[in-house]
């Protein structure tokens, strides 16, 4: 078989199986899967910046909480329905990744970590801010009567778990539609050799930006449908440890592979939640299987896959 | 008619003068050996010319257009392509990628695979198309360098120590390759084999703790005693 046809197969592959899953798994499963997959394609889009393109920013939860927030606003104070509302969350997160992008690249290296860092904390500062708006750190529930899409209602499980699946074949497919493409590509070159792609006559600085507003879109609309999803908009959202839990994602599961971000995703879920089963002290339980997985599989479980049998993995 | 010139081309670092007043002017089609010993500032003199280094005074001009300040990429753009003295092929992709990943700014999409393979047929890489760059020996690195360099079918072809680490049949591959460009690419061939000079060579310009120490056809320059003295008289 040829190396398109595997990659279509497993990809292809995972997504029957989510869909399968959703008839056997119990309820609670069910619900984890759900919220996992939306996280997941959170992961997807800083997957695109930090693993294909090689730039790490400290700040996605400024372009999730975009998302989330252009979503639940427009609902909360303009009556927007769910369909419009989530393309209010999209055009936040469009927006909002321009000026980051054109603001951010111009430093580099640990400066754009700490920049993206400073502008996702002014963004969750300014959601405190405006308390009235967004009554602040208490967050706003989205009720169930504004959460009926085209009819459908989405606070109902399976509904969501579809919506949620949908979400994430859709980034999941544009993830490897871009890696296989030049522009894709491209990125990755710039990540493995910035100076040898600008003296091939490519334009840093404009792929650069091109990775930051499609890795930053896919983060806003993902923060849109979770709101949407379970109901509930809140600044914790916008806050520094939501940045950093795309990373973790993506480091676990494997940078620059198509894949990675749902395995990480899915790992450190299911880590967590069964950690904080045996111990209060869930975290540190969770720490020593992250220091071992780092040292062990260092490219990520995907990563370290795609190491040692199947090469062919995007 | 001049494609490329420079005036009064300076870079200092830190204090250090790497290239100080350097005047130079490529006539299109010609073959210009860059020579000098270590550290004379040839890296850094083309560096500014394709703009990987700003200058610290002075002016580029090309096709007519001074460029002193444009970016790199659009002196690529331009006409210009650039192989580094440093082996910087991109080794987790394969061979055919990364020529294509040259071509692709510069050749249309209708004729890319053609384009690649012809540069690959022409520095003698035709075998190794589907290989993984990074499992090439260090010599067919270097090839690969040269073939991402003509892929893009560039109007001025900089070329920094291609020779470097090639068997003897490997470069004399590359003095015949040469020879196919001349007259319609402007080349301008940074060297340390002097046999490679001497065949390929139309004019040669040697460089000698930044300055120009003397220009002429490489016979001149064989004569020249002061060059003797500086650079080929240990060889
Ligand atoms: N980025 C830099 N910072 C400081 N000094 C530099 C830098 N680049 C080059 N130099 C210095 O400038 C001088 C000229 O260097 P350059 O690399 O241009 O020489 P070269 O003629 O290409 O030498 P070689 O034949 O060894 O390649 C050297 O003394 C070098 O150490
Ligand atoms: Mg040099």
């Amino acid at each position: 078989m040829t190396a398109t046809g595997k990659i279509l197969l497993l990809h292809g592959g995972l997504l029957c199986v989510l869909f399968a899953l959703q008839f056997v798994l119990p309820a609670y499963h069910h619900g984890n899967l759900a919220r996992i997959m939306v996280l997941a394609s959170y992961a997807v889009g800083y997957n695109i910046l930090f693993g294909y393109t090689g730039l790490l920013s400290l700040g996605h939860a400024l372009f999730f909480g975009a998302g989330m927030y252009g979503m639940g606003l427009s609902i909360q104070h303009l009556g927007f329905s769910p369909a419009p509302a989530l393309l209010a969350g999209l055009i936040a997160g469009v927006a909002v990744s321009t000026i980051i992008g054109l603001l951010a690249l111009r430093t580099v290296g640990v400066a754009f970590m700490i920049v993206t860092l400073m502008f996702a904390q002014a963004g969750y500062l300014t959601v405190l801010y405006f308390v009235d708006w967004t009554r602040g750190d208490e967050g706003f529930v989205i009720q169930q009567a504004q959460r009926i899409l085209w009819g459908i209602d989405l606070s109902d499980p399976s509904n969501r778990y579809f919506a949620a699946l949908l979400l994430f074949s859709i980034s999941l497919l544009i993830s490897l539609w871009l890696v296989r493409r030049p522009f894709g590509k491209t990125l990755v070159a710039i990540r493995e050799n910035e100076e040898r792609v600008r003296m091939l006559g490519y334009d840093i600085q404009a792929h650069k930006l091109g990775a930051v507003v499609i890795s930053g879109t896919i983060a806003a609309v993902s923060g849109a449908v979770y709101g949407l999803l379970f109901g509930y908009v809140g600044a914790s959202f916008t806050a520094v440890p939501h940045s950093i839990l795309p990373l973790l994602y993506v480091l676990l599961g494997g940078t620059g592979t198509v894949l990675g971000p749902f395995v990480g995703t899915v790992f450190m879920f299911y880590l967590i939640d069964l950690s904080s089963g045996i111990t209060t002290a869930h975290m540190l339980i969770a720490g020593v299987v992250l220091v071992a997985v780092t040292l062990f599989a260092p490219q990520g479980l995907v990563g370290e896959l795609r190491r040692r049998l199947w090469r062919w993995l995007p | 008619m001049t494609l490329l010139s420079t005036r009064g081309l300076s870079k200092s670092f830190a204090g250090l003068q790497a290239v100080s007043g350097v005047d130079l002017d490529l006539r299109q089609g010609e073959v210009r050996a860059l020579i000098g010993p270590n550290g004379a500032g040839k890296t850094t003199l083309v560096g500014m010319i394709c703009g990987r280094i700003t200058p610290t005074s002075g002016q580029v001009m090309f096709d007519g257009r001074e460029i002193t300040r444009l970016p790199a990429h659009k002196r690529m753009l331009m006409g210009m392509a650039y192989t580094f003295q440093i082996t910087s092929v991109f080794t987790g992709l394969s061979v055919a990628e990364n020529v294509t990943l040259a071509a692709r700014r510069r050749v249309p999409h209708s004729g890319l695979s053609d384009a690649v393979t012809t540069a690959l047929r022409r520095v003698g890489l035709s075998e190794h198309v589907e290989q993984e760059a990074g499992d090439l020996s260090y010599g067919h690195q270097r090839l690969l360098e040269i073939a991402m360099g003509l892929v893009q079918g560039p109007r001025l072809l900089i070329l920094d120590e291609p020779t470097q680490g090639l068997t003897e049949a490997e470069v004399d591959r590359f003095k015949a390759l040469i020879r196919e460009l001349a007259g319609e690419t402007t080349i301008l061939l940074i060297e340390h084999n002097m046999s490679v000079v001497m065949e390929t060579a139309d004019r040669v310009t040697v460089l000698n703790f930044g300055e120009v120490l003397a220009e002429g056809t490489p016979d001149e320059v064989r004569a020249n005693a002061e060059v003797q003295a500086a650079y080929l008289g240990g060889d």
